[in-house]
């Protein structure tokens, strides 16, 4: 049985790590938020999008009479499209996540962590519906959904590298992958083609920490995995760079590959640059796919 | 010695581990630096790649020489490496004799003989031989030991301040017995009659080296005054080379310190073996001259010291009205003059025109009557330490003087009309002198028999009489009185200063009397009839070095053995005192010469240059360990280990940085917040704990009564903590405190001079009256000496501190004394008519000094009880909310300065003083 104080400590430091999170990635939505409404294309919806000329196979009811009177083509009005889209997100929390190379510097988790809410809360302000894939959240709307999203996105997993989730995918729906893609890449392509037959499109973002992409080390050295289930030792560290390198490149290459055939996006992110360009980066390639 | 390396090796076949070297190269190479562990989840991108490049692995080419040079340096400082090693082929017994002169003439070059006594003995040491170190001032039978441990007790060997005395060379060499051994002997040089026998005797022992100072040997005599200059002249022996050396003299300045007062070039020209210089100096200034120095020599024999002889002591004369004129034999001066011009300055004129002079001595031949005034200004100058010496004659015989009562500035009453013995109207025979008495100034002196005294005045029987004759005739007259008055005294001779009463001045006793009165200096002090029974007491006494020791404690020497023996154990040169006379017993005197001392032909001298050899391990070792530190970092640098520049800096600053104690900023910043008082640690607990105490209990009472709200008291060490966040210091003293370092009299003075003030508690209620001699009192006077405090007074009627926040008009603690010292008011405060106050508006006191025990007064436990009783009953309540009141009072002078003396609270002053 756990002692008053000690339940009430465990839940204070429980809590306090929801609100920095929610924080930080209201604070960089809003940085988003400005000047990016609207899905850009007709549709359902009640906003004046555009008037184009009458096609064949419109049907009469759809001619906007007042304006064609003005002008001898007839026009059909179209409105903005604002059906709201399912996106459900899978964040890797897997141990490989919480790599630093520096003591200052982030985790590539609590990057991906902020990125995803960010998004999230960019998403549900502009009435989609956001989820996690599985089954664990399925995609709702609401600024509920977002706290919920919260919590669930502070769990950590144990296992070394993470295999992305694709069971429970809602068809047609948009779905992003965040992260290090660095483990098995097999069950990566597995369910990206999974996800590509049920229709779903999305992005797949690498995020890496910066010694992951110069990997810096030097002299006799034995690499191990974070949960210590891999190892290597070398001799001397410099001499693999180059080689480790070109493997980084062709994971990359085929991660692209991947996203190609099944028509995703691929970004790459860096946890020593900024948040704000890489939650850009992926706020516009869901919405010209939107 | 290795390969013409001056070096050598105590253990070579350690120099056989040097093989292992190349074993360790291949070790070193085959061992790679230790991997580091790595977290990096890119490991899976790294999985079967293999290290192209299996060479890398090895430890780098420089690293290796490193290591092998770290092995190198500790296998050869193991071996014993040795700079200039002496050669084991020429020591032939097995024991060895370092034999010194030791006396004042080695002292010059002590160091270099002590230097090369020591490679010397180390040598021995290596080559297990037994050593003897003897010096011939001190000879005692060798005794074999062996060198290591000799090296040990060398600092402890000094030069003597005499030379070796052949005898006792001559005995030692019969204690040497039969045993075999070398004998290295370091002679300073001069000649000894014993030297050639003791030689003989050595070489029949084993063989002799001997060793001398090539640069030879110089040594100061004795300066002479000659016609009102300083003749300064040295000797010396060794190189005939042209040679300037400076001779200083050495004195004291007005003030009292130590100083050069005169310093003199003496050359000596090639081939000379003297050389001397006039210095022509004020004869004041020659006679604050205490020594004289051959600068850098360094020995007694470098040093002349002075004593009576270079001053001339002040002789007033004074005669009677002279009536015949004319007549020079029968003046009464005439005799004196002519004993006393050789040796002293003579005055002469009016009494009222020498006093003021401050003459040594007066002399007064046959005056009656002084003037009141001349009277009075005699008797305070006598009184002062003046000495005073008077001859009867016709006039004094004639006058009232000191017939009825005692005059104060004559020895004993006088009968009337004197008497003459041996006249046409007397019977008798004229007299002689009796012996002198043991207790007489005079004792010793030869009287010759051609003296007789035919006319005298007599002194009237009285209790002091006996004691006060220093000179008799033959019957039991006196002839000679003397009288203490002050510090000072009057002689009276009972017959006339010329020759009309008595062949006394005629004879050579005269000066010789006039000499044991100290109205001559000791000009020519050799002449051993006027020395005889003196005995003469060591004041300062020279070391073999030329420094001047305490001779206090020594025994005294009778006066002709003092100028006459040979120096040695019983007879340190240096300066000897006897009553008002100073002498000095120099090494040199007049009839020393310096003469080298003359080796046979046989005999090798070596000079003091040979090289000592030297112990190298430390070094090798030193730097075997100042690679390894290397090693160290670069051993971090192959395996990547070695952090960026920034740690490295960091690491470098914590190491190098002094650690700052979080402890004291702490204290400073709660001690700088709020008003802390501090009282200084004493080292007694039970004083420290009281005047913690006392202090709470004045901080309290202040927290309650005023609106200073103090901290806790802070428990100051001098030597460690800051003083100036503390604006009262209290300082109970104790009698075995330790007395503070010079930085912490300095950091004393800047807090006194800042405003800081001290208050000095001696708790022993002052019975002494300031420290005059309770033992707090004079442990206070050591530990204030040096601090900057201004004149004191008792703390007057008026001065502030009696109503800055109280009035009170005691300042009692557990005791009440009334004295308490504060600074002296200026000496033109005026009282403004119609004010209780003098108008004192300038400075805080920097100390209050008193005895009243106020911390026990004052003292409070932690649950504000007192915790010493004070007085008894209601009284002693009284007398400890006085306590208080004193220290409110306190803390707020200093706080608030003369805040309250200023004029304007004097009408609500008066209010409540009730007036």
């Amino acid at each position: 049985m756990i002692s008053n104080p000690q339940l009430r400590t465990r839940a204070e430091a429980e809590a306090a790590r929801l609100p920095p999170l929610l924080a930080q990635a209201e604070q960089l939505a809003g940085t988003v938020l400005l000047g990016e409404h609207g899905r850009r294309r007709a549709g359902l919806g009640d906003d004046f999008w555009q008037y184009r000329p009458v096609q064949p196979g419109d049907s009469l009811r759809m001619i906007d009479w007042r304006r064609s009177a003005r002008s001898d083509a007839q026009f059909v009005r179209q409105r903005e499209w604002q059906v709201a889209q399912s996106v459900m997100l899978w964040v890797d929390q897997a141990a490989s996540m919480g790599f630093a190379s520096t003591k200052e510097g982030v985790t590539k988790r609590d990057r991906a962590r902020v990125l995803s809410l960010a998004l999230s809360i960019l998403l549900i302000r502009s009435g989609e519906r956001v989820g996690l894939t599985g089954t664990t959240l399925p995609p709702r709307r609401g600024e509920a959904q977002i706290l919920r999203l919260t919590e669930m996105l502070l769990t950590d997993e144990n296992d070394d590298y993470g295999t992305p989730e694709a069971r429970a995918m809602l068809p047609h729906a948009r779905a992003v992958f965040l992260s290090d893609f660095l483990g098995d890449m097999d069950a990566v392509e597995a369910a990206l083609l999974k996800a590509a037959d049920r229709g779903v499109r999305g992005v797949i973002f690498q995020i890496l920490d910066p010694a992951e992409e110069s990997f810096p080390y030097e002299g006799r050295a034995i690499f191990e995995s974070m949960g210590g289930s891999l190892s290597h030792e070398t001799r001397k560290a410099s001499e693999l760079r180059q080689r480790y390198l070109d493997r980084l490149a062709k994971r990359r290459d085929r991660l692209q590959h991947l996203a190609r055939v099944t028509g995703w996006q691929f970004g790459s992110h860096d946890t020593g640059h900024s948040a704000q360009s890489a939650l850009l980066w992926i706020y516009r390639a869901l919405e010209q796919k939107l | 010695m290795i390969a013409g390396l001056p070096i050598g090796f105590a253990a070579p076949w350690v120099l056989l581990g040097l093989i292992a070297l190349p074993i360790l190269w291949i070790l070193l190479r085959a061992i790679p630096p230790a991997p580091i562990r790595r977290r990096f989840p890119g490991v899976a991108l790294l999985l079967g790649l293999q290290d192209e490049d299996t060479v890398t692995d090895r430890t780098p080419w420089w690293l290796l020489l490193l290591r092998s040079l770290v092995l190198a340096a500790v296998i050869i400082g193991l071996a014993g490496p040795i700079l200039n090693p002496t050669d084991q082929s020429k020591q032939g017994s097995n024991r060895l004799l370092v034999l010194f002169d030791g006396g004042w003439a080695s002292a010059s070059a002590w160091s270099e003989r002590m230097a090369m006594v020591e490679g010397i003995l180390d040598a021995a040491a290596h080559s297990n031989r037994l050593a003897a170190v003897v010096s011939l001032t001190e000879p005692n039978a060798p005794r074999f030991q062996p060198a290591a441990t000799w090296k040990a007790r060398l600092p402890g060997v000094l030069p003597n301040p005499w030379q070796p005395d052949p005898t006792l060379m001559g005995s030692f060499s019969t204690t040497l017995g039969a045993q075999d051994f070398d004998t290295i002997w370091l002679s300073d040089g001069l000649s000894n009659p014993a030297r050639s026998g003791l030689l003989q005797v050595l070489q029949t022992h084993g063989d002799v080296r001997v060793v001398e100072n090539r640069l030879g040997l110089m040594a100061l005599q004795r300066p002479v005054v000659d016609g009102g200059l300083l003749r300064i002249t040295a000797q010396r022996i060794g190189p005939a080379l042209e040679r300037d050396v400076t001779v200083q003299a050495h004195g004291l300045d007005p003030s009292g310190a130590a100083a050069v007062l005169a310093s003199v070039e003496l050359s000596f020209a090639a081939g000379e073996e003297n050389a001397s210089a006039e210095l022509a100096l004020p004869a004041e200034l020659r006679a604050r001259i205490t020594r004289f120095e051959i600068s850098g020599e360094g020995s007694a024999g470098a040093v002349a010291l002075s004593d009576d002889s270079l001053q001339r002591r002040e002789v007033a004369l004074i005669a009677g009205r002279e009536e015949r004129e004319g007549l020079q034999l029968l003046s009464p001066l005439h005799y004196l003059r002519q004993a006393l011009q050789p040796n002293a300055e003579v005055l002469e004129g009016p009494l009222g025109d020498l006093l003021p002079a401050k003459p040594d001595v007066v002399v007064m031949a046959d005056v009656a009557g002084l003037a009141p005034s001349e009277e009075a200004a005699l008797l305070k100058w006598t009184e002062a330490g003046g000495l005073l010496v008077r001859f009867a004659g016709p006039r004094l015989a004639a006058s009232e003087l000191a017939r009825s009562g005692e005059h104060p500035l004559m020895p004993v009453r006088l009968r009337v009309g004197g008497r003459s013995v041996g006249g046409a109207m007397s019977w008798g025979q004229p007299k002689a002198l009796a012996p002198f008495s043991q207790d007489s100034p005079f004792f010793g002196l030869q009287i010759p028999d051609e003296v007789r005294v035919s006319a005298q005045v007599v002194a009237q029987p009285d209790p002091s009489l006996a004691s006060r004759v220093i000179a008799e005739l033959s019957d039991g007259t006196p002839l000679v009185t003397r009288k203490e008055v002050g510090q000072g005294q009057v002689v009276l001779f009972h017959v006339t200063a010329n020759a009309e009463w008595s062949g006394l001045p005629l004879s050579g006793l005269f000066v010789q009397m006039l000499d044991r009165l100290a109205v001559l200096s000791s000009a020519d002090r050799a002449s051993e009839d006027r020395i005889a029974g003196t005995i003469w007491q060591p004041v300062k006494v020279l070391d073999g070095f030329g420094r001047l020791e305490d001779g206090q404690t020594l025994p005294g020497v009778d006066g002709v053995e003092l100028i006459s023996n040979d120096l040695g154990p019983k007879l340190r040169p240096g300066l000897y005192r006897d009553g008002m006379h100073l002498l000095a017993r120099n090494v040199i005197e007049d009839d020393n010469r310096l003469t080298a001392a003359d080796w046979p032909n046989d005999i090798q001298v070596e000079g003091l240059s040979t090289p000592p050899s030297e112990n190298l391990s430390g070094l090798f070792l030193g730097l075997a360990l100042i690679l390894l530190a290397a090693d160290v970092l670069a051993s971090l640098l192959v395996s990547g280990r070695f952090w960026g520049s920034r740690q490295v800096a960091a690491v470098l600053a914590v190491l190098l940085l002094p650690q700052l104690s979080e402890a004291q900023n702490a204290t400073a910043i709660r001690d700088t917040r709020e008003v802390v008082l501090g009282h200084i640690l004493t080292g007694d607990r039970a004083v420290d704990k009281m005047a913690h105490a006392g202090l709470v209990g004045l901080s309290e009472t202040l927290f309650f009564r005023t609106s200073v709200e103090p901290n806790e008291p802070a428990e100051l060490n001098l030597e460690t903590d800051e003083l100036a966040f503390y604006p009262l210091l209290y300082w109970p003293i104790s009698t075995d405190q330790p007395t503070p370092s010079p930085e912490a009299y300095a950091k004393l003075n800047t807090y006194l001079r800042s405003g800081g003030m001290i208050l000095f508690d001696t708790r022993d209620a002052d019975v002494a009256r300031f420290g005059t001699a309770s033992p707090n009192g004079r442990k206070l006077q050591r530990l204030a000496a040096p601090l900057d405090i201004p004149p004191l007074e008792v703390l007057p009627n008026d001065h502030v501190l009696t109503r800055t926040f109280y009035l009170l008009q005691d300042f009692p603690g557990r005791y009440d004394s009334r004295d308490v010292w504060v600074e002296a008011a200026p000496v033109d405060a005026v009282k403004i008519e119609g004010m209780p106050f003098r108008n004192l508006n300038d400075g805080v006191t920097p100390v209050v000094i008193g005895g009243n025990d106020w911390a026990s007064a004052w003292a409070q436990d932690g649950r504000g009880n007192t915790m010493v009783p004070v007085g008894r009953g209601r009284a002693g309540e009284r007398q400890r909310e006085l306590a208080y009141r004193f220290g409110v009072n306190l803390v707020m002078h200093v706080l608030t300065g003369n805040y309250k003396s200023d004029q304007v609270h004097v009408p609500a002053l008066l209010d409540r003083l009730g007036q």
